[in-house]
């Protein structure tokens, strides 16, 4: 990962990163749910959430609503975006032609993920902003827990989506591949539901899930019930998780269509 | 730098791929490629060119065997070959949404010493095509941009594996005079091709691969050495073969006619040709569509497929 930092990757990751932020903008669909999705889904679980007594948990609705809108940003601005990409360059044999170059394959999957990833990040701050505006979030207690939550979520979305573009053959089966991780984070991550309301041991087992502690992470530092034990904890699972994807990816990812 | 002090850039040993499945697609080759020359892989679809080629650009590791080039590992030793080789793909790999501007701009910042894009693409022939989409360029169109990045580092060394198949006629002898060009600058080219004429008109030295080994190698000269020559030509009716001169006396070692057409292959062709015309001029026979022709690669070419065949029956 040294390599990473050196001048010549820094030159080869922007001009990757600049054709792919082209590439980005000119595939409609893809940037239509990327933007869309992680700031309007969350208003329409604004009834359900009536109904949870989140009061009872100290978490606000404002609160709740944030930690919804980055986590639909993970899945839909970053993580279903990059399956579509990691694979649809895979499939025109990009990639294949990549690394015949001077890029090194971290520097090909970080390039190609580095437009998305920020999309992400300025959705986050964008949502930040209007949660404290417009539904009372109030400010963070903690906001490096939760700026350390948004930056493990954006790191491990990345990584799950090459790892399940291992497991994808063409952008349209992707739609399908994508689906275990978008319904399991939004249902099992407390993306939807915060996982504090959960019955045990469900609440347990789910924040093992890969997004849960990222979530954690940002919604603790936002209402500041997070103790420093509960973090550490947190941040090991994240750590753990992109760890194991890492290595997956370095084991399994395909640069070649499979013919 | 080895004995006869040429230095080799490409020295492969013994060279064997293995796919998943199972599949030998090079099942041990050896040969080097001095600096400055161009060296032509030949043979037919499946024959392991591409497998091949891939091997020495260091895109997979070989199953045994070694390949050095530059004096380096293409696979373990990534870093130190990249910047100075060159590598055009059988099928190109672009984003069919960018264009050839932006295609060339996001290679330059991934190559160490680019030259600029501009003059790079101008030099394929690409120059009035910067603001065209990849998937809008012609079949001929995107293996010269192809070819324009493979150039933009000003490569020491130059991978081509099928440079011309989908170009016209023209566009062919376009990338002829442009590979001969590179070569003359001291550049190194290893190319495969199918196409026979595109390496008896390029390569100083050419291997034929078929079913993953070297068939032969050598010069072009050399290749076609000791290959029989051809001639054939049409009876007007009422003449048979029968009623030609003793062949076999003549060097012929194989003839076919199929009631009209005789083709002869011979090791003698000026004897040959001779005597068929001499008995032609005698007997006032008119001899019709008459062609002949020396040694060529096609006729290696197909020697080795048809021997390999017989081996293989036998």
């Amino acid at each position: 990962m040294s390599t990473v930092l050196t001048t010549p990757s820094v030159r080869r990751l922007r001009a990757l990163a600049r054709a792919e932020l082209s590439l980005l903008g000119r595939n409609r669909g893809v940037v239509v749910t990327a933007l869309l999705v992680p700031l309007l889904l969350p208003f329409s679980m604004r009834p359900a959430l009536d109904h949870v007594d989140l009061e009872k948990q100290g978490i606000s609705v404002g609160a709740a609503m944030l930690t919804a809108g980055i986590g639909f940003s993970f899945l839909f601005a970053v993580y279903s975006a990059l399956v579509n990409a990691y694979v649809a360059r895979r499939e025109e044999l990009v990639l294949k032609r990549l690394r015949t170059g001077e890029l090194t394959d971290t520097e090909i999957l970080t390039g190609t993920a580095l437009p998305t990833l920020t999309l992400g990040f300025a959705q986050a701050l964008v949502l930040c902003a209007a949660c404290v505006a417009l539904l009372g979030a109030g400010a963070p207690k903690a906001p490096y827990l939760s700026l350390l939550g948004l930056v493990a979520g954006l790191v491990l979305s990345a990584a799950l989506a090459a790892l399940t573009a291992t497991v994808t053959r063409t952008v349209e089966s992707g739609q399908v591949t994508a689906l275990p991780v978008v319904f399991g984070s939004m249902i099992g991550s407390g993306i939807m539901v915060p996982t504090e309301v959960m019955p045990e041991p469900l609440a347990s087992v789910c924040e093992l899930l890969p997004l849960s502690p990222a979530i954690r992470l940002v919604r603790g530092g936002w209402t500041g019930q997070l103790s420093a034990y509960e973090a550490l904890g947190a941040l090991a699972t994240a750590l753990a998780w992109t760890v194991v994807a890492v290595v997956a990816v370095r084991r399994w990812f395909r640069w070649e269509p499979r013919r | 730098m080895n004995i006869d002090g040429h230095e080799h850039v490409i020295e492969v040993t013994d060279l064997r791929r293995v796919y998943g499945g199972g599949f030998e697609a090079v099942r041990g080759i050896s040969f080097s490629v001095a600096r400055g020359e161009i060296f032509a892989l030949l043979g037919t679809n499946g024959a392991g060119k591409t497998s091949t080629v891939e091997l020495l650009e260091g895109l997979a590791a070989p199953a045994g065997g070694r390949i050095r080039v530059l004096g380096h590992d293409p696979f373990r030793e990534r870093a130190a070959v990249r910047p100075r080789t060159g590598v055009m793909l059988q099928e190109g790999g672009f984003p069919a949404e960018l264009t050839v501007a932006e295609t060339a701009r996001m290679w330059a910042g991934c190559t160490t010493g680019a030259r600029p894009e501009a003059e790079v693409l101008d030099r394929v022939g690409l120059a009035d095509k910067h603001g065209v989409r990849v998937k809008q360029l012609s079949g001929g169109e995107r293996r010269r941009l192809d070819l324009a990045l493979a150039l933009l580092g000003d490569p020491e060394v130059l991978f081509l594996d099928e440079p011309t198949t989908g170009l016209d006629a023209e566009g062919r002898r376009d990338t002829w005079t442009l590979v001969r060009a590179l070569r003359d600058q001291g550049t190194t080219v290893l190319l495969t091709t199918h196409y026979l004429e595109e390496a008896e008109h390029l390569a100083d030295r050419l291997a034929i691969l078929h079913e993953g080994r070297i068939a032969a190698s050598g010069t072009p000269a050399e290749v076609t050495a000791g290959r029989p020559s051809r001639m054939s030509f049409e009876l007007p009716p009422g003449y048979f073969p029968g009623d030609l001169p003793p062949l076999a006396a003549l060097g012929v070692c194989d003839h076919e006619y199929d009631g009209r057409t005789v083709r002869l292959r011979t090791r003698e062709l000026q004897r040959t040709a001779t005597a068929v015309l001499t008995w032609a001029e005698r007997a006032g026979v008119e001899l019709g569509a008459l062609d002949v022709r020396s040694a060529s690669l096609e006729e290696a070419f197909l020697g080795i497929a048809r021997e390999r065949e017989e081996v293989t029956a036998a």
